[in-house]
């Protein structure tokens, strides 16, 4: 950094835009010029994914739903809620990872924030589709608007929700416009209606100074404004469990408990999107080992503040261990979710809070391999915060088939929240595919300190 | 020019009023005219007359106020001067299921799915364990009704929580908020979904107008409104063998079981009674008068009655 600030801004421009831009440039857009048979192969296994997915909502909504799915009246919330609140959670890594970094000025957040943006889209996208998989009656969706009450925490949760997902995709956009322009000027050999689209999305960005000024100042508005966004989508999503009466979900730390694991949730998948497009489009050089070592230090401390509401919600409680808790609780550290419980401990809080702290574990495939922990547990944890307390009412369950004391997952509901999963995947592959995923002038612009002027090169 | 066309006008709208008011009119009596002429079915039934003589008269002569009902009910008011309320004696309840079976043939719910449980309860290992009759509280202060985001469920002014099956969206979140688990979902299980097709318009002699929720929707105990309205007392009532359950109205301080009626402000002091859970805040309109003096003596039921998926 010190040498850096040696060299006088004159002959860092003179360096910078004859030869480093060129080969930036080149080596952003190459994964919009060339497919690999690999990427093809990938987008094809993904979209029969999604397909699979459809046909089980389709046989879920033709046949009966008493066979298709293995929810009961004892069970009512299954894995499609939990994947709502998981899908929820991941999209706020858009706030952490793009908006808070570059709120704070930390300069590394430059190549990541695209990455983070289109994640938190798609993830919010899918959340909705696993709410309208829950739903006893699709056909009656448009009841939301007809017949919506405020006073119902489901509808504060579409409000945030449709409002957080605008925001994104706005915030999502904007700084695109002079990644399009650029497209539109240096990429030949594609369709003509690519092209075509690189042309009117990008509005006839010319990179006058004026037109940089309205940007920043665009993007820094609703970079503010998409925190408080971001935090009431999770925490109104910990409301729909925390206003009930229900003794597992009665918490008053519902929501930070919610919003911190989504931030450690957040910096994983961060983490796996940065080693899968840095391996698959050759970005090395733009997604250093320098990012794995930061976003592992994110990790511990993420990892440290849930560890802390992970405490405060099952510890407090169980060093009481109220009648009302105690089934569950038990259930939970003892009882028939134990080995699952423990493994979620293990992989999703303890070993993030831990081997990160170790240099050697924040190198690229290590910390890729905690996140995947991180990442898989963080799945698992939903579904404990969801589903198991449902079978522990305060009345007990009596007298009832066994389906309907224990709830397993059909098949069904495994192919749908396995297409959900696809569906995010195929977003965000399909947009590094006609977009570039590392914004070329913000990290034009970092690399420049501030000289936005100087990357106007056509 | 202006006024003669303004005259115009108003000549125009009162021969349109008068044309109106002509067809109105004519239709009005149409109507009455025929009403008066009932079509004969042919099928005579024998009826009291007022001075005390049996004679036979044509079927369509008798109305049927049960057959009626549905369409005069609208599912989201109260009945009027109405503010349901229940009493349930646990010293007589003895696990008859009686009630239970009641409740299922009156609204064709086929079992697993029952609007009322019987549930052994026992407190702690000294206590004695007693039969718990338990259904939807229908709470003054329900959690319920808050976080329907559709208004499909709702409190009545007669004290009543309804849900309208046509409104409900599926989302369950009724069924989480509230605390007794008294909800049930219809997912649509393919034994039911027949039996309902097969039996839908008849009329059984607990007869309930408020169907099983539609599938995909929330349904549970309505507090049989239409056999209210009737003066009937609920299906579960009137099917209990031990006269567990005191149904009444605390406008009027009353409840009954069919053969006994109480003063409900005097049960309740005389006998102790209590609402479950309390401390929830939730304020239920079932109240129960704790297992003292037992009619008959515990007996642990062996046989579990829904195994059946």
């Amino acid at each position: 950094m010190s040498e850096d600030n040696k060299i006088t801004d004159s002959t860092k421009y003179e360096t910078f835009t004859q030869e480093e831009y060129m080969v930036m440039k080149n080596d952003l857009l190459r994964p919009i010029e060339k497919w690999s048979l690999i990427g093809k192969a990938w987008i094809v296994f993904l979209i029969m994914v999604c397909f699979a997915g459809v046909y089980a909502y389709y046989v879920q909504e033709t046949k009966s739903k008493y066979v298709t799915v293995s929810l009961r009246d004892t069970t009512f919330w299954g894995v499609y809620i939990s994947n709502f609140v998981f899908f929820v959670a991941l999209s706020l890594v858009g706030v952490l990872m793009s908006a808070v970094l570059k709120l704070t000025h930390f300069e590394w957040y430059r190549p990541l924030s695209r990455i983070a943006e289109i994640i938190a889209v798609a993830a919010i996208m899918l959340a909705g589709v696993s709410i309208v998989a829950a739903m006893g009656r699709p056909d009656r969706l448009h009841y939301l608007v007809m017949y919506g009450r405020i006073q119902s925490p489901i509808v504060w949760d579409i409000i945030v929700i449709m409002t957080y997902l605008v925001t994104s995709c706005i915030l999502l956009f904007i700084p695109l416009i002079p990644s399009l322009s650029t497209c539109k000027n240096h990429l030949h050999n594609l369709p003509k209606w690519q092209l075509k689209m690189y042309e009117i999305f990008s509005f006839g960005w010319e990179g006058t100074a004026e037109q940089w000024k309205l940007l920043k100042k665009t993007v820094k508005v609703l970079t503010v404004l998409v925190i408080p966004l971001g935090i009431s989508i999770h925490t109104v999503t910990a409301w729909l469990f925390a206003t009930t009466l229900r003794a597992e979900w009665d918490s008053t730390n519902f929501g930070a408990y919610f919003v911190s694991g989504a931030f450690l949730l957040g910096v994983a998948a961060m983490i796996l999107a940065v080693f899968i497009f840095r391996k698959a489009y050759k970005l090395e050089k733009y997604l250093t080992e320098m990012h794995f070592d930061k976003l592992g230090q994110a990790l511990v401390l993420m990892a440290l503040a849930y560890a802390y509401f992970n405490v405060n919600e099952y510890l407090v409680p169980a060093y009481k261990m109220s009648g009302l808790h105690k089934h569950h609780l038990l259930a939970l550290f003892t009882g028939e979710e134990a080995s699952f419980y423990w493994s979620v401990v293990l992989f999703g809080i303890a070993i993030p809070c831990i081997l990160p702290i170790f240099r050697m574990f924040r190198k690229p495939l290590p910390l890729t391999l905690i996140a995947l922990g991180v990442f898989i547990a963080g799945w698992f944890k939903r579904y404990l915060i969801v589903i198991p307390g449902q079978s522990h009412p305060y009345l007990p369950i009596q007298d009832v088939p066994p389906s309907w004391t224990h709830y397993h997952p059909s098949t069904i509901e495994m192919t749908i929240v396995a297409a959900t999963f696809a569906a995010v995947l195929l977003i965000i592959t399909l947009f590094s595919r006609f977009f570039p995923i590392v914004s070329v002038w913000e990290v034009a612009e970092g690399k420049l300190e501030g000289k936005d002027e100087i990357i106007n090169y056509k | 020019m202006e006024k003669e066309d303004k005259s115009d006008r108003r000549k125009f709208l009162k021969l349109g009023a008068l044309a109106g008011g002509a067809v109105l009119l004519g239709s009005a009596i149409s109507k009455a005219v025929s009403l008066e002429e009932t079509k004969e079915t042919g099928e005579k039934v024998k009826v009291l007359t007022t001075d005390g003589k049996v004679m036979e008269v044509d079927s369509s002569v008798v109305k049927h106020p049960a057959a009626k009902l549905p369409e005069q009910l609208p599912v989201r008011e109260g009945i009027p001067g109405k503010k349901f309320i229940r009493v349930i004696d646990l010293g007589k309840c003895a696990n008859a299921r009686k009630c239970i079976e009641g409740c299922q043939t009156a609204h064709k719910v086929l079992a697993p799915v029952e609007f009322i449980k019987v549930k052994k309860m026992q407190d702690s290992d000294l206590t004695a364990p007693y039969w718990f009759p338990q259904m939807c509280y229908h709470c003054d202060n329900p959690p319920c009704t808050k976080v329907c985001p559709v208004d499909a469920t709702f409190k009545r002014s007669d004290g009543i929580v309804g849900i309208d099956s046509d409104r409900c969206i599926g989302c369950k979140f009724c069924m989480a908020a509230c605390p007794y688990s008294a909800r049930t979902f219809n997912f649509g299980r393919p034994k039911q979904v027949q039996f309902t097709e097969e039996h839908k318009d008849e009329l059984t002699e607990n007869y309930c107008a408020t169907k099983y929720g539609t599938e995909g929707t929330v349904s549970k105990c309505d507090f049989c409104p239409d056999r209210a309205a009737q003066g009937l007392l609920p299906a579960c009532v009137v099917s209990c063998p031990n006269g567990v359950i005191y149904h009444g109205d605390e406008l009027e301080d009353v409840v009954s079981n069919g053969e006994d009626t109480f003063r409900l402000k005097k049960l309740l002091k005389d006998r102790a009674g209590y609402r479950q859970f309390e401390e929830l805040g939730t304020a239920p309109r079932v109240y129960y008068l704790p297992p003292v003096k037992r009619n008959f003596p515990f007996e642990e039921a062996t046989e579990a009655h829904n195994t059946e998926e």
